[in-house]
């Protein structure tokens, strides 16, 4: 390999160096068949990012307060210098839009192209969970539409209506996905086109459920479980609404809430669109930041190694790397839970080095990766994998060792904590486990599902949490029963399980004893 | 395939809308921080932002989410001396604590303020929020001596100067095409009728008409080249006319008492109200000027400095000062161009018989020329002359006088308040 002269030293930038830069890393990652999307890097200031930040990185957003405050907090971290920007903020989509700060000096710049454009811009692309829920090509105009159709809300319904109405969608948009269905990929064309069809077609589909007619009785299957000397008449007959339980609480609502006008049917099908969107986000945190720390550490090493960079560039780029892969120990005044990037890069190196020079533990470990191709394999555990199952797979010992990870049981019935594994033979499996579990997103967030509509009684609806090893629900459920209460229309309730039995109620609107005792 | 887009040049305040989505949400929240920020501050300090802080649980954006309890399993990094089957007390005695799976929200527990900045302009949006300038329209339509030249269309008349070429030559092209017209007709004519003749048998031809047309089509081509380029006739001036200019500016007198019974704490009570008025006309006029007027038994134009700091004894007399406001209203400050606001600061002591002295002054030459005129008592005491004077005189200008009492700094905002409120007008 030929040693070459650096493109450009020093610490300035220009655009005609950094396009020479991106071609540099563009050929280099062909080298390593990084797939990804067409590039459209754009240059901003520190204001533009807070704002782009405050947006959740999306070039359009529908205007909602949360987000002005969202700004608020990042603007006084900033000015106080509690916090500085991200250098970099990237989005899934195609072409894949990648914001670069005007004050990044050179190096800061060409590691961002690396991480970004092609870190990130391959994984958003070849990983199956974005493959699946998220349609690159359609999220810019899919957002442009969803601003308009709010803005066009606000104007027809005045925005406090829509104020409310998108402050009771965003308390539920963590329960706005079908985990287990294949969705359709969004598109904006087709979203409007539909959207005055679905809208009258969906308004009697609610009068068919809402209707007070009796159901003709007999064919229906009746639930075993039925007292039929109660219930003479068989108006229950009909079993429960819906049958089986609805994890999407979301799209429950917009297609069941009697209530809700068509425009907030709408609006309450894009909270749930655009949770839909961020969904594999949610779930490859470690992966996805893993991934592109891995590549920018490699393309830059390589581009080093070619001459692309200089020493000055190199050491600087060192220094950087450094801190964001640090990950402080949990007794450390830095502490701030497990660092994402730190656990990402040091297994995604640790794959390679499994497959390039393995030890016998990791024969015994990873017979089926240990010595194979290290590109292959890396790319195969990019695609096929979410934190929780590439954690379960991939986490070796040596990594465990390296970060000394410990898993550590926190139970109420106990007065202390014990420690439950540590990195030693008879820990790795149990550390590994826990770890899994600890970024599966089935544990991070309670478990709660539509259980039933009484659309023959008080139209009340009930829900059903079904408890994590006795995790009750935080206080924050009040105020969210409320705002599922606004959407519904009807009494809310909410049941905790555990084991199979309800162990607490919770009631929205709180019944009134002196009417319930008359 | 990469591409580079420079946004740099794009605007920069995508958020602006959200942000006042969020000021205008917690409205109240807001206004009383401000309001107690400005009772705690110090005077030169309006000009500048707010921190304000609103406790986290009003803002939250609710969701499910684990509450303490139950059993969970946290794996942390950096274990040093834990062996598998310790027992550790459990830190702070909380049950649980935290979320301890690093994934708790960015406004996490033990926070419990949120806090951010207002900038210069908002917190003096909220500080005068609801506030309004009495009779500033009124004045606005009365005060219509200033005026200054409006375009007004186009005119046949006028200077030089004031040409519109644009539509000269407009006028001067239709002018021609229309001159031209009959006479290039004529000359098609009388061109066809010679060709005519021209193109008959020589001895059919009559030599006299044609002598007749090619005299004919000679005198057309002439009247053709003689019609002007430009003439006066088409010349377009540009129009001006008078418009009558509402006034923009405005001066207010501040006006104390700096005679030995008005101690520093007094006067910094009265620079504060001074203060507060100054920063408020500055949001409703382009220009505001400010003309300090002391007094003790004579009265003095001095500059702010003076006018706040230095220190005399004596007694009072408050006419003088009026009266030199007056002198200055005549010498530089002519109601028809200004708008003229009077700010009086006293303890309320006065001369004797001077009270009734004032009271015509400012019945018969003040308050015909003022916009407004205020007085704030700093007194814990009972009133004086003074005060029952000035009471006649409101009950005269109900609109335009208006007369509070202050007791401490905390009163002043709330007086302020009181006096500039926004009245829904009949």
């Amino acid at each position: 390999m030929t040693r070459r002269t650096p493109i450009a030293t020093g610490s300035d930038w220009n655009f005609d160096v950094l396009e020479r830069y991106e071609r540099a890393i563009a050929a280099l990652a062909d080298e390593y068949r990084l797939d990804t999307y067409p590039n459209q890097i754009e240059i901003i200031t520190s204001e533009q990012m807070m704002d782009a930040y405050s947006s959740v990185g999306m070039p359009i957003g529908y205007h909602h307060w949360s987000f002005g405050k969202q700004f608020l907090s990042v603007e006084q971290a900033y000015r106080r210098g509690q916090m500085g920007l991200a250098y970099e903020l990237v989005i899934n989509s195609d072409p894949c839009i990648a914001y670069l700060m005007e004050e990044n000096s050179l190096m800061m710049q060409v590691l961002v192209i690396a991480h970004a454009c092609y870190g990130h811009n391959s994984f958003f692309k070849g990983n199956y969970l974005f493959k699946a829920w998220t349609d690159a090509s359609a999220i810019v105009d899919y957002l442009d539409f969803a601003r308009k159709y709010v803005d066009q809300c606000e104007e027809r319904h005045g925005v406090e209506a829509v104020e409310q109405l998108l402050d009771a969608c965003h308390a539920l948009q963590n329960y706005g996905v079908d985990r287990y269905k294949r969705p359709s990929p969004i598109s904006a064309e087709a979203e409007s086109l539909r959207q005055a069809e679905r809208e009258a077609y969906l308004q009697t589909q609610i009068n068919t459920l809402w209707r007070t007619i009796p159901m003709p009785t007999g064919h229906a299957q009746v639930p075993a479980a039925h007292d039929d000397d109660n219930d003479p008449l068989g108006l229950h007959r009909h079993g429960r609404y819906p049958s089986e339980p609805q994890e999407n609480l979301l799209y429950f609502l917009e297609k069941n809430a009697p209530l809700l006008e068509p425009w907030q049917r709408e609006i309450v099908r894009i909270v749930r669109k655009l949770a839909q969107y961020f969904y594999p986000q949610r779930q490859t945190q470690v992966m996805n930041e893993g991934w592109a720390t891995f590549w920018h550490y490699t393309l830059m090493n390589r581009m080093y190694d070619d001459g692309l960079i200089d020493e000055g560039v190199m050491i600087e780029f060192l220094q950087s790397h450094t801190a964001v892969v640090s990950q402080p120990g949990f007794d450390s005044p830095y502490f701030n839970g497990i660092n994402p990037y730190a656990l990402g890069f040091a297994m995604f190196r640790d794959i390679r080095r499994i497959c390039e020079t393995p030890t016998d533990e990791d024969r015994e470990w990873f017979p089926d990766i240990a010595g194979s191709d290290w590109l292959e394999t890396l790319h195969f555990a990019m695609q096929n994998f979410k934190d929780e199952s590439f954690i379960q797979q991939f986490l070796s010992p040596q990594v465990i060792r390296d970060l000394k990870l410990f898993s550590l049981v926190d139970d109420d019935r106990d007065d202390s904590l014990q420690v439950e594994a540590i990195h030693d033979d008879r820990g790795y499996r149990r550390v590994r486990e826990a770890l899994s579990i600890q970024y599966a997103l089935s544990a991070r967030e309670p478990n709660i599902q539509v259980w039933e509509a009484d659309i023959r009684g008080d139209r009340s609806l009930t829900l059903r949490h079904v408890q994590d090893r006795r995790r009750p629900l935080a206080q924050t459920l009040f105020p969210v029963m409320r705002h599922l209460h606004q959407l519904w229309g009807f009494p809310v309730r909410l049941e905790s399980l555990d084991g199979g039995e309800i162990v607490r109620r919770y009631e929205w609107p709180i019944p009134d004893p002196a009417r319930e005792s008359a | 395939m990469s591409y580079f887009i420079d946004r740099r040049p794009n605007a920069r305040n995508k958020s602006a809308v959200n942000r006042q989505r969020f000021l205008q949400r917690y409205r109240s929240h807001i206004k009383r921080a401000v309001e107690e920020s400005v009772n705690r501050r110090s005077i030169t300090d309006m000009e500048r932002g707010e921190q304000v802080s609103i406790p986290t649980r009003d803002i939250s954006e609710p969701s499910f989410q684990h509450g303490p309890g139950g059993r969970r399993t946290i794996v942390s990094p950096g274990n040093r001396e834990f062996a598998e089957g310790d027992r550790i007390r459990r830190p702070g005695g909380s049950g649980g604590g935290g979320s301890g799976d690093g994934q708790a929200s960015n406004q996490g527990d033990g926070v419990d303020e949120f806090a951010f900045t207002l900038s210069r302009e908002e917190f003096l949006d909220f500080v005068f929020d609801g506030l309004a300038l009495p009779h500033l329209e009124r004045k606005q339509l009365k005060s219509m001596a200033e005026t200054r030249p409006v375009r007004a269309g186009i005119s046949r008349e006028g200077v030089p100067a004031r040409i519109n070429i644009v539509r000269s030559m407009r006028e001067a092209h239709a002018r021609r095409i229309g001159m031209r017209a009959p006479l290039k007709r004529a000359l098609r004519e009388a061109q066809a009728a010679l060709e005519n003749e021209e193109r008959k048998d020589p001895v059919l031809r009559n030599p006299a008409r044609v002598e007749a047309l090619k005299a004919e089509i000679e005198r057309l081509e002439k009247r053709i080249v003689a019609i002007p380029f430009l003439d006066t006739f088409d010349l377009r001036y540009n129009h001006l006319s008078h418009q009558p200019m509402p006034s923009n500016q405005a001066v207010m007198f501040c006006v104390m008492d700096v005679s030995g019974s008005m101690t520093q704490a007094h006067k910094d009570i009265g620079k504060r109200f001074f203060l507060l008025l100054y920063l408020f006309l500055e949001r409703n006029y382009e220009r505001v000027e400010l003309v300090f007027v002391r007094h003790h038994t004579v009265a003095k134009e001095v500059d702010e400095e003076e006018f706040f700091y230095s220190r005399e004894t004596g007694g009072t007399i408050v006419s003088s000062a009026l009266s030199l406001v007056d002198e200055l209203i005549e010498a530089r400050y002519s109601p028809q161009l200004w708008n003229l606001y009077v700010a009086q600061a006293s303890d309320g002591d006065n001369w004797d018989d001077d009270s009734s002295t004032c009271m015509a002054l400012l019945e018969e030459s003040l308050m015909p020329k003022l916009q407004y005129f205020t007085y704030v008592e700093i007194t814990p005491h009972a009133h004086q002359a003074l005060w029952s004077a000035y009471e006649t005189i409101q009950s005269h200008h109900p609109e335009r006088f208006a007369m509070q009492q202050i007791v401490q700094a905390d009163d002043i905002y709330p007086v302020f308040r009181k006096l500039f409120r926004q009245r829904t007008s009949a």
